[in-house]
């Protein structure tokens, strides 16, 4: 029981897409290739922004486009291009005064995609700047989704996950992303195993009842009903001695 | 911790058939759990029940002789009760259903028979009061009630009538039949609002147009014909429930607040009546500005027409008594009450006085006697009551009034305040009995530690000062030691001057002054806060209440939070709790800061809350007087901290960066985290939005801030560790869908970290709704909802585990632990509804846990933990066995043995409320809803307490006896071995 393997608690999970730019990518943006995407006609792009400041005070841009793909087989893929010069200073500044990263996704739905009703507002999430940096941005961003398709919420964490105070020496490390992105949907909590129960009841009860139902009372206790049997007989039949020796003893 | 005997019984048979195995398990498992239940002995020895009834609203006594025992109120919680008037104690209690379905309506007492309208008009009910027992109930016809009255032909009440919106109906008194029942005519435009019958073959009802004319039908008591109809013209009448009453011979009496002046009309008059104007200048009266004034009438027995005198309420207090002359359209003032609080009615034979409660001083209120007929003041009736400066103002009186043997009028007086307590006075001014009402509806609770006694402050505050050097310090000591040992000198001439008394003489009464906690822990004081704003400290040992404090001017919806700032543990500083009250209509928030021992309010500057208050959190961060800082954050997201001194602001800067807190509409589905910026502003910094059109948040719950827990994992069978999931900030958030359709509900269960607002587990029961209960603690979830489709109700439990290898084993982060638990989850069918759900709690948390479940039957139930466990084995193995796991099984038990509160039924159990004891084995309990109720529970059985049966005078005798046999036997053999070496 203790061994359930983690792939059961991530039922929806589909293997995710890790894009590493080229050098000469820097100027390949996202947005280009969410441009691309608008022929596919299941799936849709929703933008990935991204904010870290040394005050702290949000002010998110793009870091890349998310495609999402609804409909039996949920799907997530995304496309990121580099962290420019000056957002890697800015990265690296953040993680000395402890400030956080944060990414938002703005809420949409996977499956009703026809009404086109855009709901308000974002889901947002948040890291450590300095972990992201001592983990070379490797992180992985998880989009959860409930029952009917609907984003509620992102999460970002980072592998390995610690602030040891490290520093990144090699500018490279912090150039592009190394993520991992999963979307998970609500697993379906489960119902009273009765069925099996019954069966296993069932199985036992064939086990262990037939032999036992088919003895009688006879059949079981014979040789104690024999054995009283012949000691009342032996008994009666000695009784008269056996009552005479005693009066006699008295 | 079970007894490892269980373990041993198995390893020792690995042959037998694993069925059989099965079996043996389930039943040496029964039997096991069997002991857990109270034996005869123990009944009432350790836990208490007190029953309540709730706000009074109707209020009768038996009969009006001195000797009647009885009084039968109706409460605001569908409760019809009796209680024996010479003690308080509750005789018989009946509750109905709550909620609009069980509101008592309206409550008539004539000799044995109380008659009560029940539900909005639903059911009439007559029930025996000698032994509480149901003589008949009647369904009543649908629409609204009006008014219902007893109805009497020549002398004898036989009929009752009931007046609805639309209708009037007759019923035999006897059994409850209808006698007749019509229709009231033109029902859309006319409020019938009042019947009347004064002995005579008629039945009157009255009926208003506002501001326009009041309408009166007669019915013929025979049949229900309409003998009479008449319409008066009364464009200042608004209403005829409030500004109007029936005085003498059949006379309405009304008064209009607006031109001050008195409308009279006799009722049976044959022509067509009309109004006759008094204006109250006239008889030199004058009402209070912006009161409305009220009428108050007396009806002392249904067969004959009402008093003719009656009390007008000018002011909130000023009465004046009034008595409506024989041509039925003067008045005269028979005596002019002022100052004045309360006044009633009551009657014993011929005989009619009035009650009228004065104020005397600050600390009493006199109530006296008055003649009706003539107004004067009847000699030697004065009663004082003495008025708590912790309690509320006096709020109504009820009257039972007796013939002496003298012939002379006695009385005894039931009053009820605004706090919903009864005070119950005898003459001259004892008080018999006072109940608290106001604990039928306790909000929240905390079990605070008593004090410590004398001597051992004086141990603690040795460590509590400075030290100044060598010297000083001993003889610090020594003078502590010196105090010691007078005290317990002082204790064993105690002891030895009380073993002399017989012990019934002996009283440990337990008062504020004594207290003190015991060498457990096990008494403790419980500060409970009631929906009345008043507060109670109880003493858990007794259930004494030992002190009562009553807000005034707290709004009836408003929320409560209590919070414990500083604990008992902090001598010479007083412990400190803080009541925060939230109105919830403006969300506007008041603090009151008191001390939770003696219930004093604290002189303490308390922070001015301009804003209303979104969320309160209690931070572990203390002031240098050692009391945790509360922060209050209001709708634009500032934080206020209380207390707020240098010393706490200076660490919440330092500590900024490190608060998180969360907050949650559950109106938008949005649950966002926040993080403190050093200038006490906040930055929102993680967002999780459920769509109100899927789900709505009924639920959120963290985990118990003093909860501990032992063990960091699991032992497998295969004696790896299965490493728990503890993580303090985790939240579950439980959803339910706003589609209600059987098939399509569903109940939506997140994990969500609070810091970092990641969903750390997300499960969707289906076909299942609620109302969901659920306890988070630990590393589990178990919550309980309706199964749609299967019809029942269903248990589940979440367990969460890292793995068998801990990511960082010395500290928790939630912003660094990168990996998701493992989520182990099971459901079970549970064969009852249950109210209310709480897990046991222990010092240590070595205890096994228990979980506590409150069944609508009145049963609170321990419900064992290890029977909701997600890693029950559906087929046994070598190593479920070694692991103690029960097989799977689909269906809870509720055995009766597991019932803690045995045969002390506790109803509509609202809250269950555990704290620990000193003892790591027990556990306090007190379940609150109407009624309280206190024990202890010992989850894995006292294993560190002795048996009181424990012989101790078996186990020193063998003890010496061995230690002398040793002796004998080592002399025989020095013997032995000097004869050897002689020989």
């Amino acid at each position: 029981m203790a061994s359930v393997p983690r792939s059961f608690l991530l039922l929806s999970i589909i293997p995710t897409i890790l894009i590493l730019c080229a050098d000469f990518a820097c100027c390949n943006t996202g947005r280009k290739t969410g441009d691309g995407l608008d022929t596919d006609f299941s799936g849709f792009s929703v933008p990935f922004e991204h904010s870290f400041e040394v005050d702290d005070v949000s002010r998110f841009r793009m870091r890349g486009a998310l495609q999402l793909r609804g409909g039996r087989e949920t799907s997530v893929s995304l496309s990121q291009s580099q962290l420019s010069e000056e957002d890697r200073n800015t990265l690296k500044e953040v993680a000395v005064v402890d400030g956080l990263y944060k990414i938002r996704v703005p809420r949409v739905s996977l499956t009703d995609r026809q009404t086109e009703r855009q709901m308000d507002g974002y889901l947002t999430a948040f890291v450590r700047a300095c972990s992201l940096v001592e983990s070379h941005l490797s992180d992985v961003i998880t989009l959860h989704t409930d029952v009917s398709g609907y984003l509620i919420g992102v999460s970002i964490v980072t592998i390995p996950g610690a602030c040891r105070g490290t520093e990144v020496e090699d500018e490279v490390d912090l150039e592009a992303f190394n993520t991992t992105l999963t979307i998970i949907a609500p697993t379906n909590a489960p119902q009273p195993e009765t069925a099996l129960f019954i069966e296993r009841m069932d199985i036992e009860h064939e086990k262990r009842g037939k032999p036992q139902e088919q003895k009688s009372f006879f059949a079981k206790y014979w040789y104690l009903i024999l054995g009283g049997a012949i000691f009342l007989m032996a008994s009666s039949s000695a009784q008269p001695s056996a009552g005479g020796a005693e009066e006699q003893q008295s | 911790m079970f007894p490892p005997s269980l373990n041993v019984t198995f390893s020792k048979k690995p042959s037998v058939k694993m069925a059989k195995l099965t079996s043996l398990f389930v039943v040496l498992f029964s039997l096991f759990c069997i002991s857990e239940a109270v034996f005869e002995d123990q009944v009432g020895k350790f836990d208490w029940r007190q029953q309540y009834v709730g706000k009074t609203l109707f209020a009768h006594f038996e009969s009006n002789t001195q000797s009647s025992k009885k009084l039968f109120v109706a409460t605001d919680k569908n409760i019809f009760a009796s209680f024996n008037s010479r003690t308080g104690d509750l005789l018989w209690r009946h509750v109905d259903k709550t909620g609009p379905e069980g509101t008592i309506d309206t409550f008539l007492l004539h000799g044995q028979d109380a008659l009560m309208v029940v539900g909005d008009g639903r059911l009439l009910r007559s029930w025996d009061t000698n032994i509480g027992g149901l003589n008949w109930e009647a369904v009543l016809d649908t629409g609204s009630f009006q008014a219902a009255c007893f109805v009497a032909i020549q002398d004898t009440v036989k009929h009752v009538a009931v007046l609805k919106k639309a209708a009037i109906s007759l019923h035999y008194l006897s059994n409850g039949h209808q006698k007749w029942v019509e229709n009231l005519p033109d029902g859309d435009a006319v409020q019938y609002q009042a019947v009347y019958s004064g002995g005579e073959e008629e039945l009157y009802v009255l009926g208003v147009v506002p501001n326009s004319h009041l309408t009166i039908i007669a019915y013929s008591l025979e049949d229900g014909e309409i003998t009479k109809q008449r319409s008066v013209e009364a464009p200042w009448l608004s209403s005829v429930e409030s500004s109007c009453v029936v005085v003498g011979q059949g006379v309405l009496m009304c008064v209009d607040p607006a031109t001050f002046a008195l409308y009279t009309l006799p009722i049976q008059a044959e022509e067509t009546p009309e109004f006759s104007q008094i204006l109250l200048q006239s008889l030199d009266l004058k009402v209070s500005p912006g009161f409305q004034p009220v009428l108050v009438s007396s009806q002392p027995h249904p067969a004959r027409s009402p008093l003719s005198e009656f009390f007008l309420q000018l002011g909130t207090d000023h009465h004046v008594l009034l008595q409506l002359n024989a041509d039925g359209y003067t008045i005269a003032p028979l005596r002019d009450f002022q100052p004045s609080f309360l006044v009633s009615f009551a009657t014993t034979g011929e005989k009619t006085v009035a009650a009228v409660m004065t104020p005397k001083n600050e600390t009493a209120c006199a109530i006296n006697l008055f003649s009706v007929d003539s107004g004067r003041r009847l000699l030697d009736t004065t009663v004082i009551f003495p008025l708590d400066l912790n309690g509320g103002k006096p709020h109504k009186l009820y009257v039972h009034a007796f013939l002496k043997k003298d012939d002379s009028v006695g009385y005894r007086v039931l009053v009820q305040t605004q706090d919903h307590a009864l005070t119950f006075i005898q003459q001259p001014g004892r008080v018999v009995w006072t109940r608290e009402e106001a604990l039928a509806d306790v909000v929240t609770m905390e079990m605070v530690d008593l004090p410590l006694t004398g001597t051992q402050a004086e141990l603690e505050g040795e460590f509590g000062k400075k030290a100044d050097g060598l010297f000083p310090m001993v003889l610090k000591r020594l003078s502590s030691q010196v105090i010691l040992l007078q005290a317990w000198l002082a204790h064993l001439w105690k002891l030895f001057y009380e073993a002399r008394k017989p012990r019934s003489q002996v009283k440990n009464e337990v008062t504020i002054e004594t207290l003190s906690r015991d060498e457990f822990n096990l008494q403790k004081m419980m500060v409970m806060v009631t929906a009345s704003g008043k507060l109670f400290g109880i003493d858990s040992k007794s259930g004494s209440i030992l002190w009562k404090h009553y807000l005034e001017n707290v709004q009836p919806n408003a929320a409560f939070k209590l919070i414990v700032q500083r604990t008992t543990a902090h001598f010479p500083h007083p412990p400190q709790c803080t009541l925060l009250i939230k109105d919830k209509d403006t969300g506007l928030a008041t603090l009151h800061v008191f001390n939770p021992i003696f219930g004093r309010k604290s002189h303490i500057a308390l922070p001015a809350l301009p804003r209303p208050i979104l969320q309160s959190l209690l931070l572990p961060v203390i002031d240098q007087d050692y009391a945790k800082v509360l922060l209050l954050v209001d709708d634009q997201y500032k934080v206020t901290a209380f207390p707020s001194t240098k010393n706490v602001l200076q660490q919440l800067q330092e500590m900024a960066s490190s608060i998180f807190f969360y907050l949650i509409h559950s109106d938008q589905g949005n649950l966002s985290g926040f993080r403190l910026r050093k200038d006490l502003s906040t930055e929102r910094i993680w967002e999780v939005v459920l769509p109100t059109e899927v789900q709505k948040i009924v639920a959120v719950k963290g985990k118990r801030p003093n909860e501990h827990v032992h063990s960091q994992g699991r032992v497998m069978g295969d004696r790896s560790v299965l490493y728990k999931y503890l993580n303090p900030n985790l939240l579950a958030v439980v959803t339910e869908s706003t589609d209600t359709h059987p098939e399509r509900a569903f109940v939506g269960v997140f994990l969500v970290d609070g810091v970092t607002g990641r969903i750390i587990h997300e499960a969707v029961q289906r076909k299942a709704r609620g109302p969901v209960h659920f306890v988070h603690s630990e590393n589990w979830v178990v919550y309980e909802y309706w199964n749609t489709k299967s019809r029942r109700n269903e248990f589940s439990v979440l367990e969460l585990f890292e793995g068998t290898e801990l990511y960082n084993s010395t500290v928790f982060s939630s912003l660094d632990r990168p990996h998701l638990p493992q989520v182990l989850q099971q459901t079970y069918i549970f064969p009852s509804p249950i109210t209310t759900m709480e897990a046991t709690l222990t010092e240590k948390g070595i205890t096994s846990r228990h979980l506590l479940v409150g069944l609508p039957s009145g049963a609170i139930l321990s419900l064992p933990k290890m029977f909701l466990d997600p890693r029950r084995p559906e087929v046994v193995t070598e190593h479920s066995r070694e692991e103690n796991l029960i097989p799977y099984a689909p269906e809870m038990p509720i055995r009766t043995e597991w019932f803690i509160n045995y045969n002390q039924t506790v109803l509509r159990v609202k809250g269950i409320y555990t704290a620990p004891s000193g003892l790591e084995s027990t556990c306090l309990v007190v379940a609150y809803g109407l009624d309280i109720y206190q024990t202890r529970v010992y989850p894995s059985k006292q294993f560190d307490v002795l048996k009181d049966d424990y012989d101790y005078v078996l186990i020193s005798s063998v003890l010496f006896a061995l230690f002398f046999a040793t002796m004998i036997s080592k002399r025989l053999a020095q013997v032995k071995l000097l004869n050897r070496a002689w020989r």
